[in-house]
């Protein structure tokens, strides 16, 4: 085959290859559409009155878009509180997971101590156990510490990491000794060295934590669900979204304004964060 | 002497903190399942539970609604699994390439890992409502709907769940394409191997590991998916006996009936399933431990 093709002229090899071009950019565009459809459905049904949503064929493009689906969820469906709720509980458990896998993760690389290895063990048998598994026992736990309903109980059972632990202990593992014999013939403690030299070397590691344990605590579902009450103080915007949407079945544009509102700190991480969100999810694959 | 053991509590300092939580919230918890599952709670909550031995894992077991929530789950895993990695599969062969904005099209073909769960579910319910859904205007409208179906509910919940999987799925392929080795491929083409036999005879075996990968994220993914279940189908479904997964008969278990021992015995079976999937996962991370300490 590939001698035939060596002996057709120029030109048409070009078209050829023009038209491979072609079908390459039409396949990755209704790749492209097949994913967005969706969204892009829910967007232009937030933006249409319910009567017109129930029009057979739906429209496809809001001529008349009604902007005010988007206030009526922030105000009436609590969006705005919801909101609020969740940066707390994210900025909670982004913090708290970063420092702890920071700590653990240099005690683990450049300390020596006696039962090193099987208190590292222990830190990798929390990936065996998956947090589903604990929510029984947990729930009353929190119920006990009169957590129930607050942020405490919202993150404090998130702040540790095995998975985060791991990360960051790799990282520090590739900061050359020489640069710690430097640093510490310089006079810094281990402290001092942790904070000037380990840290700031550590920068990409801790950044693609950082934007794992954002996407996952703002995703969470489970917890959030049994552990807050209904009086919306703490409740989430996940749980906000199912309240959304039973209360309101006959304003399902309003659900979809609250849906879209929810999404729009995930596609700013998104596109800001892109390569730290695929260096934390690909962590784990080999290479 | 002294510098050692100031290094010893040092380290034990650093990892106080996450220790704590690790012991209160993971250990504890996990152990403190198989203690409870040996105590039955009376039907009526706020009564206390009592010592029962193992006859509740045994009724609980061999109970209906166990096998059926065990089938349901193990066919939401068998229909998200292997879609969700040939669609993220199909969508990083097809960005696999040097051309003028391919980074718009990865963005979005990675954009569905940062849907959430609640969000996938809002937005399909529309997309499938028998009222203002589209399927209907496609003619797919069955009685009763399709989401209090008993044969299409689960496929439906799952193809939400597989529409979240293909973002993570397109990930985990293009990190894999990323990484084969350019000479290999070369010299395939070279030796004149056409486009489809190229693809399967070697790049899909170079692919194996990052295949492997997927199919275990999906899989553990699988096993922990159940709100779209929950916001879409909900206990007073017609539908709810065949959709009713693992995770959600726990949840149920324990919010809807009060019920910590029995959510405490399906928990020991999540786990035990899980166990096996994530020991596999471990290898992966275990070889990397050897390449960086080497």
């Amino acid at each position: 085959m590939p001698p035939t093709d060596l002996k057709t002229p120029a030109t048409t090899r070009k078209s050829h290859r023009r038209s491979r071009l072609i079908l390459r950019y039409v396949l990755l565009t209704l790749g492209a559409v097949i994913v967005l459809f969706p969204v892009y459905v829910a967007i232009v049904n937030s933006l249409l009155e319910p009567s017109q949503i129930a029009h057979q064929p739906p429209p496809l493009f809001p001529l008349h878009p009604q902007w005010n689906s988007y206030s009526r969820a922030w105000s009436q469906g609590s969006l705005g509180i919801y909101l609020r709720n969740s940066a707390i509980q994210t900025a909670l458990i982004v913090t708290g997971q970063v420092a702890t896998s920071v700590l653990a993760g240099f005690a683990f690389a450049f300390l020596a101590f006696p039962f090193k290895r099987t208190l590292f063990i222990t830190f990798l048998a929390t990936l065996m156990i998956p947090f589903e598994v604990t929510v029984t026992t947990n729930l009353s736990t929190i119920t006990s510490l009169g957590w129930f309903n607050s942020y405490a109980g919202l993150a404090v059972p998130f702040l540790a990491t095995g998975f985060g632990t791991f990360l960051m202990r790799q990282a520090f593992l590739q900061i050359p000794r020489d640069l710690r014999e430097a640093a510490e013939l310089d006079g810094y403690g281990r402290l001092a060295f942790l904070w000037r030299v380990a840290i700031p070397l550590a920068r990409p590691a801790i950044a693609a934590l950082a934007v794992f344990s954002f996407l996952s605590s703002w995703n969470q579902y489970l917890w959030p669900l049994l552990a807050t009450g209904n009086d919306n103080s703490v409740r989430t915007v996940q749980i906000g979204l199912k309240q959304l949407l039973n209360t309101q079945l006959d304003q399902i544009n309003v659900s979809l304004a609250g849906t879209v509102i929810a999404v729009v700190p995930l596609i700013v991480l998104l596109v800001i964060f892109q390569k730290q969100l695929v260096r934390g999810l690909t962590a784990g694959a080999v290479k | 002497m002294r510098r050692s053991l100031r290094e010893s509590s040092l380290a034990y300092l650093l990892l106080l903190p996450a220790l704590a939580i690790f012991g209160v919230f993971t250990f504890y918890p996990f152990l403190e399942n198989f203690r409870l599952a040996l105590y039955e709670n009376p039907p009526f909550p706020g009564l206390p539970s009592h010592y029962v031995g193992l006859s509740q894992v045994g009724s609980v077991l061999g109970s209906t609604g166990f096998h059926q929530s065990l089938v349901s789950t193990f066919l939401f895993v068998i229909m998200v699994v292997p879609c969700g990695l040939l669609g993220g599969l199909a969508l990083a062969v097809a960005a696999h390439q040097k051309l003028a904005g391919m980074s718009i099209y990865r963005t979005i073909f990675s954009s569905t890992v940062v849907s959430s769960v609640a969000v996938a579910a809002v937005v399909f319910g529309t997309l499938m409502d028998p009222v203002v859904g589209l399927l209907p205007w496609l003619g797919i409208n069955p009685t009763p709907p399709i989401l209090s179906n008993p044969t299409w509910a689960l496929p439906a919940v799952a193809l939400i769940a597989i529409w979240q999987f293909l973002g993570l799925s397109f990930i985990i392929m293009t990190a894999g394409l990323q990484s084969l080795p350019e000479e290999v491929l070369e010299a395939a083409r070279l030796d004149g191997a056409g486009g489809w036999t190229m693809f399967w005879r070697i790049t899909v075996p170079l692919l194996s590991p990052s295949l492997f990968f997927g199919v275990v994220v999906g899989t553990i993914y699988a096993f922990q998916s159940f709100g779209q279940i929950d916001i879409l189908i909900g206990p007073q479904n017609a539908a709810f006996t065949h959709t009713n997964v693992l995770l959600y008969y726990v949840y149920n278990a324990l919010s809807v009936q009060n019920n910590p021992g029995l959510a405490a015995v399906l928990s020991i079976v999540l786990f035990t399933i899980l166990l096996v999937l994530t020991l596999v996962q471990f290898r992966f991370l275990e070889r990397r431990v050897h390449y960086a300490s080497d």
